[in-house]
């Protein structure tokens, strides 16, 4: 795993800072503040998709500053103790800055990686509820699910040209794309998230997830749901660009799993509803 | 410990004939300490009148507590006269905005710019100071410990617990009883609830066994449906406060700003005519101006 410079680290960490949020997310909260009796739990159902606002809100309510006893993982748990008018102002101040642009300069489909990572959420949370019911609380798994990829964010707002470049060798080499950053960059998206995600003291559980869910150990049942999760999002083709299993890489599943990822698939049922509503919601105007 | 109320409506100063009696003007408690250290809890327009009255005992070195920067709770700071006189020492605590980033040195900023005050605030003479405080930070002042409890409101709302040799009291600033934002059938009730109760666990331990809970009241049972959200409580939920974490007197405060005095009086003899079998050793006041209390 690469090291990065201090350097580095800081301007990471500052492309979150002025990072706007997604379009839909940006246009529903504009819609849903204009309205002084705005439902708070239509708020909070906005909030928790778009994973720059949920990024922005943990990090300022797991701040030192606050010195919560227990760290905050869920946007429900912000709105008990923000108060929703103050989870409201911070959306909105976070809305002003405009809006994530659909092309950037890295040729990333930031709609395709929303579609992913709310499809990854949602299956954590239903891969848990089957396979680890009782040892990964279902919060801490639809948050570990929806961010779990943002370092690639991170790399399309911060260092175009490099991450670019390693999406293409991933593309064209058929290599998973977190090998490709490592090539290109010299890190890769699992340790830059995870870095920003403890510099911003979020829970260890969730920076460990975000660290190792390329593998190859996975020290929790939430880990090993995410690793899941994440080859059954491939499966369905939302993958954010992840290309994991390319090249016959497929990690081996932890046993829990009996290393059957078909059985996996086929014991979730129906994922289309839940791949249509993220679908819905990560549509950019009007949709 | 005692402590004296010298501001209790709530919302904007109501003066007036019809207020004369509980007072019009907002929110300001004096707490002295067994030392007589002066703490001084929100700075609403009651606050001018306390100001007078320490004139007379300079230099006054003054700790006030800032529940939250809504006007009613801020807006008397800068006719604090101690703050313009020499040798007069200031110290301000409150919380952090987290939506502007700012410190408790907010509240003073943003009134004392130059369109609304003639005062800056390098022209005041009184050593001035900021602290913001985390939640649940505990700060000693002289012989009391003042500890801070995140409450419920549309901005960031510090209870502050003040503990001095075994009395104590507990202020809420302002503050809603938790209410669940989702409805029974969906998906998110349940685990909301469980936030709130856990939560709410935590501010009655906060507040528990207090000699003198000092809590919002703006409402009555039947005007709160109409106003939820708007980070204010009622008689009843603050009679079942009380009750709950073992108060032993309960001080009603944050008068509507349009009840008059024999409306208020009339809403409080109907409360306490349905709680009283109820209330064991608790006795219940409603606020007024120029209340002093010795625990």
């Amino acid at each position: 795993m690469g090291q990065i410079s201090v350097e580095l680290g800081k301007r990471l960490n500052s492309a979150v800072e002025s990072m706007p949020a997604f379009p839909k997310s940006v246009q529903r909260i504009l819609e849903l503040t204009r309205d002084i009796n705005c439902r708070p739990k239509d708020l909070v159902g906005v909030i928790e998709k778009d994973p720059v606002i949920t990024i922005k809100v943990l990090k300022i309510i797991n701040s030192a500053y606050y010195g919560l006893p227990n760290k905050i993982t869920s946007i429900n748990q912000s709105a008990v103790y923000l108060g929703v008018n103050t989870l409201k102002n911070l959306a909105l101040s976070f809305s002003t800055i405009g809006i994530l642009p659909k092309k950037n300069d890295a040729g990333f489909d930031i709609q395709h990686y929303l579609i992913s990572s709310l499809v990854t959420a949602n299956l954590v949370r239903a891969i848990a509820a089957r396979y680890a019911a009782g040892e990964a609380d279902p919060t801490d798994c639809y948050i570990a699910g929806l961010l779990h990829d943002f370092g690639k964010v991170v790399f399309a707002q911060c260092m175009p040209e490099e991450f670019n470049r390693a999406l293409k060798l991933s593309a064209n080499d058929n290599v998973p794309l977190h090998n490709a950053e490592q090539t290109i960059i010299g890190t890769d998206h699992t340790f830059v998230g995870a870095m920003l995600a403890k510099r911003w003291q979020f829970p260890a559980s969730l920076v460990d997830c975000i660290a190792g869910h390329h593998g190859p150990k996975y020290a929790t049942p939430l880990a090993e749901c995410l690793l899941v999760a994440d080859l059954v999002a491939e499966r369905l083709g939302y993958d954010s660009n992840g290309n994991v299993s390319a090249g016959g890489e497929e990690p081996a599943l932890p046993r829990r799993f009996a290393g059957d990822l078909d059985a996996v698939v086929t014991a979730l049922g129906d994922t289309g509803k839940m791949v249509a509503e993220a679908k819905m919601f990560s549509q950019g105007e009007g949709g | 410990m005692k402590f004296r109320f010298w501001g209790v409506r709530g919302s904007i100063p109501s003066p007036g004939p019809h207020t004369a009696r509980f007072g019009g003007n907002t929110t300001c408690i004096e707490v002295r300490s067994d030392n007589g250290t002066l703490i001084i809890l929100d700075g609403g327009t009651g606050i001018f009148a306390l100001a007078q009255a320490l004139l007379r005992e300079l230099p006054v070195s003054a700790n006030i507590f800032i529940t939250h920067s809504h006007w009613d709770h801020i807006h008397g700071l800068p006719f604090f006269i101690p703050l313009f006189i020499p040798g007069n020492k200031v110290r301000l605590y409150g919380a952090m905005d987290p939506v502007t980033g700012s410190g408790v040195e907010q509240v003073m900023a943003v009134q004392l710019q130059y369109s609304y005050f003639p005062v800056r605030e390098a022209e005041m003479k009184a050593a001035i100071e900021y602290t913001s405080l985390a939640i649940g930070q505990s700060v000693e002042v002289a012989d009391a410990t003042i500890t801070s409890t995140l409450l419920n409101h549309p901005v960031i709302d510090f209870g502050y617990r003040i503990d001095c040799n075994g009395k104590s009291l507990f202020f809420t600033g302002d503050h809603e009883p938790y209410y669940n934002i989702y409805d029974p059938e969906d998906d998110d009730f349940c685990e909301y609830q469980a936030l709130i109760d856990e939560k709410q666990a935590s501010i009655d331990q906060a507040m528990r066994g207090v000699d003198a809970l000092i809590v919002d009241t703006s409402y009555t049972r039947e005007e709160y449906p109409a106003k939820k959200g708007w980070g204010h409580g009622y008689f009843d939920a603050s009679i079942e406060t009380a009750l709950r974490v073992g108060a032993k007197r309960l001080y009603c405060t944050h008068h509507e700003p349009t009840r008059s005095d024999a409306e208020l009086e009339s809403v409080f003899a109907e409360v306490m005519a349905r709680h009283a079998p109820r209330l064991g050793g608790l006795q219940v006041f409603l606020a007024h101006e120029g209340l002093a209390v010795e625990l």
